[in-house]
């Protein structure tokens, strides 16, 4: 497989896989980093990607298990990521200004789910992927991811009624 | 849309029981503009689904830094082993050299030891010869 070949069947998910890095790691330079590893070690594992039927959820999975323990990490070096410590860049995020206020709301009730439940709300509401990828990619059971799905989603639906109702905007 | 089916089809996506397809009716409904007002609160989740997906990573990826140094060590390994076979290929030659030396130096020696020994013996036989002359001689 050549350098060519492999961008060719990496590159149409790269996204996704910077996406989902974000989403669990927060910081956009530590999920570029995330996502610059990840390539690397697909590169190096080149010869065994053919194994795998479906190589984006490989990826996918890949990503999932740095990201965690990127995590572990972090934790054990008692550094936590929150919004305050760094500094985000401008993202396609902002530049909406319309919706700013109500989409970083909604980001960060996801961001306070569990981390199970913030990676199969990103790949089911945000990546659209069907349910048995997300079985493949979490190596969960389709109950479980159902389950936390749904958790998931009533969590975010609650917090964003209460914050209607008492008009905080 | 009718409003009844999209509060069918929430009661639904809350339960995470909705396709794909009806997920994506919802959030044509939600980021559609026309929303019904006890429903206002979606329209916050819908519209940041439909946004989060546009953030994109620009940076070129990288996939060289760590070939070019293993290809590095190849080409080391390979200078290596020409280096390794050269020496052992120089030392054996010397080898040889010195042992050829070694016993041309034994052989010589031993030649010399002969031909002393030898001389030794004509001067002897010599002595025996002239010694013979005399008594024959004296007996004429």
């Amino acid at each position: 497989m050549t350098e060519s070949d492999f961008l060719e069947v990496v590159i149409p998910f790269k996204d996704k896989v910077f996406r989902l890095a974000k989403r669990l790691l927060v910081s956009t330079e530590e999920a570029e980093d995330a996502t610059q590893e990840l390539y690397f070690k697909l590169w190096k594992n080149k010869n065994k990607m053919s194994d795998y039927k479906n190589i984006e959820a490989f990826a996918m999975t890949m990503t999932k298990n740095y990201c965690f323990d990127r995590l572990k990490s972090k934790q054990a070096s008692n550094l936590t990521l929150v919004h305050s410590n760094y500094k985000e860049k401008e993202t396609a995020l902002e530049k909406k200004v319309e919706y700013k206020d109500s989409v970083s709301r909604v980001h960060q009730l996801i961001e306070e789910l569990p981390e199970q439940q913030k990676i199969i709300i990103q790949m089911r509401d945000v990546e659209q992927y069907e349910f048995d990828e997300i079985c493949e990619m979490t190596s969960m059971k389709p109950t479980a991811v159902r389950v936390a799905l749904s958790r998931a989603r009533k969590t975010i639906r609650e917090q964003l009624l209460k914050a209607h109702q008492y008009g905080v905007s | 849309m009718e409003l009844a089916s999209i509060e069918k089809l929430i009661v639904k996506y809350l339960n995470a029981e909705t396709t794909l397809q009806e997920e994506n009716t919802l959030k044509n409904y939600f980021t559609g503009g026309n929303v019904a007002p006890h429903l206002q609160e979606y329209i916050e989740l819908f519209s940041y689904f439909a946004i989060a997906k546009d953030e994109t990573f620009d940076k070129p990826i990288r996939l060289k830094t760590e070939s070019k140094v293993r290809r590095n060590f190849y080409r080391l390994s390979i200078a290596a082993s020409f280096a390794l076979m050269f020496s052992v290929f120089v030392g054996y030659n010397q080898y040889q050299r010195y042992q050829a030396e070694k016993k041309f130096a034994e052989i010589s020696k031993g030649l010399k030891l002969l031909s002393n020994t030898w001389k030794k013996g004509e001067n002897a036989v010599a002595g025996l010869y002239a010694y013979e002359q005399a008594v024959k001689k004296i007996l004429d």
